[in-house]
């Protein structure tokens, strides 16, 4: 009678789908023109006298510094020391953050145990901490990676918490109907269905580290690209300043943009919010 | 209670539900009594909102009566069991499963047959549904009637003795809809089940069943029931017959009654 007989994913090459390539492709231009138009007339405000290298610097003095701390070295011992930092403070956090959240998301009451404390230093600067981790830890590698782990746990947990305990009801309703236990609803149910805001938890906890990194190596520190750049800072070495802030910013557009695209594969497990 | 004939009985079935929001408790059910013979398909309609989804959730299982008692092959029922499946309206498919997963979900549930066993049987059921080359898709690939089909044949998996179907095709569209009636009648054909099925399309329970169930307005008792006295074998062009459309007409004025004593349609 009805017979399926069309496969479900054509590839139809039709207007409409050439329309939609092309304005992601108009997408990309027009951001990469305004780049390059932004970078030729900061340069330009340098060459024509209207501003001060030594405040603004410019496109072609970043490349040069840049190349100079290639060629001298310094650059790789700044990049692997925030890299150690960034590597053990994150990934400490995730270790902690998904278990417990997943824990916390599950078992209410340890939630309204925890929740306070949670909620108080998810609500709290984390720089504010900073005087005390220095009291605790001193200003060695343990103080970076305590900071680094503070800016990023909050995010991780609160998302993996929020994303065990918004299960779509109906999904429940299947697993209990097949006679599921509780254990049985949370492998099944609660977990799978907890990735998609897992994941977003891990993309804004990258931020957070990245902050954590610049902080922690500003209070004081002997190599990292936050020390390196809070000293270049207090000595007018504008250019470096600047070399910093594109390897803080390149890194973290990077990492976010892979685990966007990982986030993107799993966009059809989120929770359907419709019903 | 021993006639091997009788799939499911309700007697005097009372369910209350208190409303938290208004501190009220609502009565839902009010001495629900009726039964569903071996292979019989019977539907359940009423006007909106008067209790008959809960009562499929309480003949699954998923909710207690507050009085009375309902048996599925003579056993009564407190909580969900192998024995019957539920079909939701929402077709409710995992996202994070295949075709082909989310059809074994409920024998990987019940852990009563190695992997192997579960795999074969699921795979006839993707087959007997009409999606054979789809095993491997994932839900949101699919059309809103193929995604239908899985559920139906997930809730098939188990072997239950009943299945419960709630809505099953009230999000499709009307031309799918038609088709997924006759194509259910054909699975439940092929798979010699008991079912029954909860609509509030009119022709809808009359082209699928042996006999309907009409209930009245909340707080509900069986109004009628109506046997259909149409040809076994039903085809979608029967809609169009005379007889067809005297039963429709004759159940569409039970829930009409029912509406205007609610208040919920003026009376005329």
């Amino acid at each position: 009678m009805s017979t399926v007989t069309s496969a479900p994913i054509a590839a139809p090459v039709n207007a409409k789908s050439a329309r939609a390539t092309w304005r992601k492709r108009e997408n990309f231009i027009l951001g990469l023109v305004a780049v390059v138009c932004f970078l030729i007339f900061w340069e330009t405000t340098v060459i024509m006298g209207w501003a001060k290298p030594l405040f603004v610097s410019s496109p072609t003095r970043i490349v040069k510094a840049l190349v100079a701390m290639i060629a001298d070295g310094s650059i790789w011992n700044h990049l692997a020391v925030s890299g150690m930092e960034f590597l053990f403070g994150y990934t400490l956090a995730v270790v902690v953050g998904i278990p417990l959240g997943i824990l916390m998301g599950w078992y209410r009451r340890l939630n309204a145990i925890l929740d306070p404390f949670v909620s108080a230093l998810y609500a709290t600067p984390r720089i504010a901490l900073v005087p005390l981790i220095i009291i605790w830890f001193g200003v060695d590698l343990g103080a970076k990676i305590a900071i680094i782990f503070l800016a990023t746990v909050f995010p991780i947990l609160v998302s993996t918490i929020t994303g065990v305990r918004t299960i779509d009801r109906d999904f429940i309703k299947v697993a209990r109907s097949f006679g599921a236990s509780d254990r049985q609803i949370f492998l099944t149910v609660a977990l799978p269905s907890s990735v998609p805001m897992l994941l977003t938890g891990l993309r804004l906890g990258l931020g957070h580290a990245l902050i954590g990194i610049v902080v922690g190596e500003m209070i004081g520190a002997q190599a990292g690209i936050g020390y390196m750049m809070s000293l270049a800072g207090a000595t007018f070495q504008t250019d470096r300043v600047f070399v910093g802030l594109v390897i803080i910013a390149g890194a973290g557009m990077l990492m976010t943009e892979v685990l966007r695209m990982i986030e993107r594969r799993f966009e059809s497990w989120r929770v359907d919010t419709r019903n | 209670m021993a006639d091997p004939q009788i799939k499911m009985s309700a007697r005097g079935v009372r369910l209350d539900y208190f409303n938290e929001r208004i501190g009220q408790t609502l009565h839902v059910l009010d001495g629900i009594d009726m039964s569903v013979n071996e292979g019989e398909l019977v539907s359940i309609v009423g006007p909106s909102g008067c209790g008959k989804s809960t009562f499929l959730a309480a003949v699954d299982g998923l909710i207690h009566v507050d009085g009375g008692e309902i048996r599925v092959s003579g056993k009564v029922v407190n909580e969900p069991g192998p024995d019957r499946a539920m079909v939701f309206q929402n077709d409710s498919l995992f996202p994070w499963r295949t075709v082909l997963q989310n059809v074994i979900y409920g024998l990987e549930i019940q852990q009563k047959m190695p992997k192997s066993a579960m795999i074969d049987r699921a795979r006839g059921l993707v087959e007997l549904v009409g999606l054979k080359g789809f095993a491997d898709h994932f839900p949101h690939e699919l059309s809103g009637g193929m995604r239908q089909r899985v559920n139906i044949a997930r809730a098939l998996a188990p072997d239950p003795e009943l299945l419960l179907l709630d809505e099953p095709f009230a999000a499709l569209d009307a031309q799918t809809r038609e088709f997924m009636q006759a194509e259910l009648l054909k699975i439940l054909e092929r798979t010699k089940k008991t079912a029954l099925f909860i609509t509030h399309q009119i022709d809808e329970a009359i082209f699928l069943s042996n006999r309907v169930a009409v209930f009245s307005a909340r707080p509900a008792k069986i109004k009628e029931i109506v046997s259909v006295d149409l040809p076994s074998t039903r085809m979608l062009s029967m809609k169009h017959q005379p007889r067809f459309r005297d039963l429709q007409a004759h159940v569409w004025r039970l829930i009409e009654e029912e509406s205007a004593r609610t208040g919920l349609m003026t009376a005329q």
